[in-house]
């Protein structure tokens, strides 16, 4: 009986594959536990890098922790301010079907831009202005590289809106844009906020946007015209240091970081569950 | 009567507000595009495009931008992590689509999601704490001692730092892209077709590859094409892990030197030399045409399979 030697041994080809692939996220999760938990320490997370920090002095991240919140606060705040008109145009405005096909063809794309370009183009953008690398260039190119994310994201929320609901709202003489305001964002807002979380996920943890636009300081962040530290960026310039006690701390960093994005998929997870109960459906 | 107007102007104006920056989001890609090509000019008036994608000559001090070893560093690395996902990747999406119980697949799938939310700096982490130590101390010198008459496998690089640590690191990174497109291909062919081919005494593998892959096909070629379009732009991981000496790799164990790690390293002296910065933002400019060409293949075959599917 070939075919059933042909299932048994394809299964357990299939089984070795799950393996592999869960087993390279523990085998990374539990690397960064075991090397960066021995380097952590209350200083990582409440000081600033003070003098000789970076030959293994004291000090700690406290500017890239609050940089990076401030950089992806900021962006997914700036996004949202572009995506939810996007989104609401493209559910209850838009009449041409064309558009809306090369309004999503374009979105396609986006997403699929590598972060690094964002960047660059970050980057000109900045010398256009004529601004230097400050926390306004990091905030600008990760809004960019969040907005794909944010519209897929919230879109796929908004089509889930009973169509019955926005004629509800229609035939008691409602607009369009109180429709979208008071019943389709309403309705949705749950699912918004996960997609904020998500866009805020990503863009906490990417480097090769900012590297060009936001630089790095040992400062905490104070003005949007300034430099800005981020965590990626602590993890990668401690990490590329001869001295053993920075790229220890590397690992810590790295930790944070890890932490911080484990805390947000949780919090999308317990988010979408909890409200979807008062949604009507 | 006043209140009514001023709800249906209110609405109007949101709405051409909306059509307006509608119209922004839509342009960004050529936004970008042009951006890069405008600072990018000074070195293409000189030097055509096509003459830099095929010269190895870089040497930015003498006007030499050769962008050859970084393009073939950036062909090895995502070939290699291709060749490295792609197999592990569809027999774990058909394991989860076809075979796994439901508990099991509502376990994995987060899981999977959370790879794909690690930062690529963290992956590097990983890279160079684990890859790299494992390929430096035990691959490389059995590969030396055993493989060495091999040119593809010849150890001539004992760091450990190279295209294998490269496409290892990238081929986790593709997981995520490669598993959720792919099972969601493979579960969107109908069930009467699995039905058909169970009755006529089909094993459930045999099911799978003469229906289901046959069918989804096209969407999971659409898959893999994502993967490496992700693949190819990828920079921190890469660039910690891959060596980053510029040169035309020639084994596995060789370094290389991607392009988007050339753009990311270089960011602190390209104002300091002329035609630098062109140089780099042409190379930006590159990478964003191809993945706009992956991610419109793609795209096109995505569709095309829904309709047939349908």
């Amino acid at each position: 009986m070939g075919k059933h030697l042909e299932e048994r041994f394809f299964l357990a080809l299939m089984i070795a594959s799950l393996a592999i692939v869960t087993g390279s996220l523990v085998f990374i999760l539990t690397t960064v536990v075991v090397k960066g938990l021995p380097a952590l320490n209350l200083a990582m997370v409440t000081q600033v890098p003070k003098g000789g920090y970076y030959l293994g002095k004291e000090g700690g991240i406290l500017n890239a922790i609050t940089g990076s919140l401030a950089l992806a606060g900021g962006a997914t705040l700036l996004s949202l301010a572009l995506s939810l008109p996007v989104v609401l145009y493209l559910q209850l405005f838009a009449r041409d079907s064309r558009f809306v096909y090369l309004v999503r063809l374009s979105l396609d794309v986006l997403w699929g831009i590598p972060s690094i370009v964002y960047g660059a183009f970050g980057f000109t953008l900045l010398l256009f202005l004529g601004l230097r690398a400050s926390l306004l260039g990091g905030i600008m190119a990760l809004a960019f590289l969040e907005l794909p994310i944010l519209v897929r994201a919230m879109e796929e929320v908004m089509i889930m809106v009973p169509f019955e609901l926005k004629e509800a709202s229609y035939a008691l003489g409602a607009t369009r844009l109180e429709t979208a305001l008071r019943v389709v964002v309403r309705q949705t807002l749950p699912g918004l906020l996960t997609a904020l979380l998500l866009a805020f996920g990503r863009g906490i943890g990417d480097a090769a946007s900012v590297l060009f636009t936001a630089g790095y300081t040992d400062r905490l962040p104070t003005s949007l015209l300034r430099p800005v530290a981020s965590l990626p960026l602590a993890v990668f310039f401690q990490l590329g240091t001869p001295v053993p006690e920075v790229r220890e701390r590397a690992y810590a960093s790295a930790l944070i970081l890890t932490v911080i994005i484990l805390v947000i998929s949780l919090g999308t997870r317990l988010l979408a569950r909890r409200f979807t109960r008062h949604v009507v459906r | 009567m006043r209140r009514m107007r001023f709800r249906r102007l209110q609405d109007q104006f949101a709405g051409h507000l909306m059509a307006a920056l509608t119209v922004f989001a839509a342009s960004l890609v050529l936004l970008i595009a042009v951006a890069l090509l405008m600072r990018a000019r000074p070195l293409l008036d000189i030097k055509p495009l096509g003459q830099l994608l095929t010269s190895s000559d870089w040497r930015p001090l003498h006007g030499e931008f050769g962008f050859l070893p970084f393009i073939a560093g950036t062909l090895w690395v995502t070939g290699l992590a291709m060749v490295l996902a792609v197999p592990p990747c569809l027999l774990c999406a058909i394991y989860l689509a076809e075979y796994a119980p439901r508990r099991l697949r509502e376990t994995v799938k987060p899981l999977v999601d959370l790879l794909a939310g690690i930062p690529s700096v963290v992956y590097g982490l990983w890279g160079t704490l684990t890859v790299v130590p494992i390929i430096r101390d035990v691959i490389t010198p059995w590969a030396g001692k055993r493989l060495d008459f091999i040119p593809l496998l010849h150890a001539g690089n004992p760091t450990g730092y190279g295209v294998l640590a490269g496409g290892i690191v990238l081929a986790v990174m593709t997981f995520p892209v490669i598993i959720s497109v792919t099972e969601e291909v493979i579960r969107a062919v109908p069930d009467g077709l699995r039905e058909a081919a169970l009755a006529l005494g089909a094993t459930r593998w045999q099911m799978v590859k003469g229906v289901v892959l046959r069918r989804s096909l096209p969407g999971v070629i659409a898959a893999i094409v994502l993967g490496f379009s992700r693949a190819f732009g990828e920079t921190m991981a890469v660039m910690m892990v891959v060596g980053n000496v510029a040169q035309i790799p020639r084994s596995l164990f060789d370094a290389a030197y991607p392009l988007p790690a050339l753009i990311a390293n270089n960011y602190g002296e390209m104002m300091s030399i002329p035609l630098y910065d062109a140089a780099l933002l042409a190379a930006a400019l590159v990478l964003l045409l191809v993945v706009l060409v992956f991610t419109l293949a793609a795209r096109a075959i995505l569709l095309r399979a829904v309709r047939r599917a349908v």
